[in-house]
């Protein structure tokens, strides 16, 4: 089956395969980012700006704030889970107080 | 390319909603197919469902629309009883009990906890009594806002409830506006006061005056694209337009024809018309109007009233509708103080009651979350003021109390970082029983909203409270932006946002030492909002420190990871979510 990713209601979740599985409001820390100058953002996730499949990571750009230095910003694409199987849809998110590594994709991947 | 909401909104959309909602209300929650969750709920909110945050699966917000706040002669009683039989969730909120009665800032009306197998029978009753949910949420004509007194206003030039009431009429379950690009908020004002909020709609009717063949005439200025989400607020905007009365409806259905054919649906996060206005400027807006969407020659805007508006202002003339006041038949209308516009169920039935004892059983919501009881005779008023309701909701509340507003926050809302509802009332007690209160100060308005959506409608308040996180001995705490000086009247302002990531328990002792500050430093007789405007934006970050006081907060934990706040055993994993129609929990889908 094909993997259905979208973020909803003004981006306050992201739903795989229609389950909410990630959500805002959560602190996630981001190492090699962009968003600031801090060596470990402290990313307050306050909405998904975008979503998409990197098969078999499932990515999203984070529109938030770095709660030690207060910059406000988009991410590159963060990888926010994995279709463990493709043909029953099964999805493992990854444990968002982990560190992070935003990653500027070369292809842009639709979640159609 | 389209989103994938307006894919789904392409498939079905509107009115035809509701056919499947029923089916699938019929059958019960398990018949709305695994892989067609999101889509079917992204409909539903067309008929004034949201289904509520992770945990709370199967459990649905309900909101009612009420063009102009009015509710007509029995249908509070109504909206009490509904509130009573349906909507009581698993667990009672500790402030508000099992069932309860949300007042919002769109004079709307939110209940909790709905399930989706009682929506006929709660349509059925709704509707017998003229009361629905039609196009109270999603991408359409949302309930009409305006002054919430028209019709009962001295300071009135044009009642504005008709002409909102025809709006509502021809606009509802309208196919031609039924699927916008977003949501469209409209707000009609009459008085000279600009209790209508026009500043933060998409599309504004606010009173002038104009000349036509030589006689004066009174009417409306149109204005477009304000709004406050997504930390883009903005003001609406003035197109040059001057309608009469009788061509508010043509010019609703141009703008509105007009967005649903130039809004963005590629990106919804640039939907709204404000940024259409942004991109296009008003004269383009005008012109396309003119050539598009009307067939009748535009007017100039007329001679505005908005050098007298008072409202919210930030003077002491007229910040919001509490209080007695005499209406223009001799009548008194009474606005009561309704603490985060939040009431338990069984004093919205006495409220009812009271209503229909006193005056003509109308009642009327405020974009302050407060309620007013209209045509209470004047030979009954005092006997009205003393009855005990109105000690909860008093019409001469301490000012910290009547100028508190929340949103609905992480109690229910996916979008929201923080518990808001019940620490604003933690937050309006402690202020009132320990902050000296500024000489002269009667109305001080104090907005708490959990996230940057802002429907707490935080940027025109004295004090504006927002949604963050920070660390606390290192742990995440749930803490506060916080913004000063606010407020709309001739010049509007948003709120300057001077302290940011302030942990919550600390906010009321930031709010003490500012106030302490203000009335040192204040020159005589200059308001809050003067003071604040007086100074730059480094000294207004000097004006206080936040700190511990003696207020205690028992929501500084990640609330949003619980699956009720409240809930003894909060963990999500005790959630009963989902339920079926009987409340009784059903296994997850996937387990």
């Amino acid at each position: 089956m094909t993997t259905d990713v979208h973020q909803l209601d003004d981006g306050a979740w992201i739903s795989v395969n229609d389950e909410r599985r990630i959500n805002v409001s959560d602190l996630w820390p981001l190492a090699r980012h962009d968003v600031c100058s801090c060596e470990i953002a402290d990313f307050l996730v306050e909405g998904f700006a975008e979503v998409g499949v990197e098969h078999p990571d499932v990515q999203a750009r984070v529109a938030g704030r770095c709660i030690t230095c207060g910059t406000e910003g988009v991410t590159d694409w963060i990888t926010v889970g994995r279709v463990i199987d493709p043909e029953t849809g099964e999805f493992s998110p990854v444990d968002v107080t982990s560190v992070h590594v935003p990653d500027k994709r070369h292809r842009l991947a639709h979640p159609e | 390319m389209p989103t994938k909401v307006e894919n789904w909104k392409d498939e079905i959309y509107g009115n035809e909603i509701r056919e499947h909602l029923m089916e699938f209300a019929e059958k019960g929650w398990d018949a709305i197919p695994d892989d067609e969750h999101d889509a079917w709920f992204e409909r539903f909110k067309w008929w004034g469902l949201y289904h509520q945050r992770k945990g709370q699966e199967s459990y649905f917000m309900m909101r009612i629309g009420t063009p102009n706040g009015v509710l007509k002669p029995g249908q509070l009683e109504v909206v009490a009883e509904i509130a009573d039989e349906y909507a009581r969730g698993p667990v009672d909120n500790p402030e508000f009990g099992g069932a309860y009665c949300d007042w919002t800032t769109r004079q709307s009306i939110q209940l909790h906890w709905i399930k989706l197998e009682d929506i006929p029978e709660i349509f059925e009753k709704l509707e017998a009594n003229d009361l629905g949910t039609q196009q109270a949420c999603g991408d359409s004509w949302r309930n009409i806002v305006g002054c919430p007194v028209a019709g009962k206003d001295k300071h009135e030039h044009i009642d504005a409830w008709p002409v909102a009431e025809e709006l509502h009429e021809t606009f509802k379950g309208n196919d031609d506006y039924s699927n916008l690009p977003r949501k469209w908020k409209v707000a009609v004002t009459g008085c000279d006061q600009g209790c209508g909020q026009g500043d933060i709609n998409d599309l504004a009717y606010e009173p002038a005056t104009k000349e036509v063949d030589g006689e004066e005439k009174l009417g409306f200025n149109i204005r477009v694209g304000g709004g406050l989400s997504r930390k883009e607020p903005r003001f609406s905007r003035s197109i040059d337009v001057w309608v009469p009365p009788e061509q508010a409806a043509d010019i609703g259905a141009g703008m509105s024809a007009l967005f649903r054919e130039y809004g963005d649906r590629d990106d919804r996060f640039n939907a709204r018309i404000k940024f259409l206005v942004d991109e296009w400027g008003t004269e383009k807006m005008r012109d396309v109007l003119q050539e598009e969407f009307v067939d009748f020659e535009l007017k100039t805007a007329g001679e505005n009233m908005r050098e007298s508006y008072t409202y919210n202002a930030g003077g002491e003339e007229h910040g919001d509708h509490v209080g007695v006041h005499e209406q223009p038949d001799g009548n008194y209308y009474v606005g009561l103080d309704v603490l985060v516009g939040r009431m338990g169920v069984d004093d919205v039935s006495e409220l009812a009651e009271l209503a229909d004892e006193y005056g003509s059983g109308e009642v009327r919501l405020t974009q302050r979350q407060n309620v007013i009881v209209t045509d209470v005779d004047s030979d009954r008023l005092d006997e009205f003021l003393d009855e005990p309701l109105l000690e909860t909701y008093s019409p001469d509340p301490h000012p910290f109390m009547r100028g508190s507003i929340a949103c609905t926050g992480t109690e229910f809302c996916s979008l929201s970082i923080v518990e808001t509802k019940n620490r604003q009332v933690r937050y309006a007690r402690w202020l009132k029983d320990n902050v000296e209160l500024p000489e002269g100060l009667t109305d001080f308005h104090i907005h708490l909203s959990g996230c940057t959506a802002s429907c707490a409608q935080p940027q025109i308040a004295d004090i504006s409270l927002r949604g963050m996180k920070t660390r606390k001995d290192g742990e995440p705490v749930e803490a506060l932006d916080i913004g000063l000086g606010g407020g709309l009247g001739e010049n509007p302002h948003f709120a300057d946002w001077v302290e940011m990531r302030v942990p919550a328990d600390e906010v009321p002792g930031y709010i003490e030492n500012l106030l302490a500050t203000f009335e040192d430093e204040r020159e005589e007789g200059q308001t809050f909002r003067e003071f604040v405007a007086a100074r730059d934006e480094d000294t207004l970050q000097d004006l206080a420190e936040a700190e511990e006081t003696s207020y205690e907060d028992p929501y500084m934990h990640n609330t949003k990871m619980t699956w009720y706040p409240y809930a003894d055993e909060d963990d999500m994993g005790d959630s009963p979510a989902p339920t079926d129609g009987e409340g009784n929990s059903l296994a997850p889908a996937d387990d």
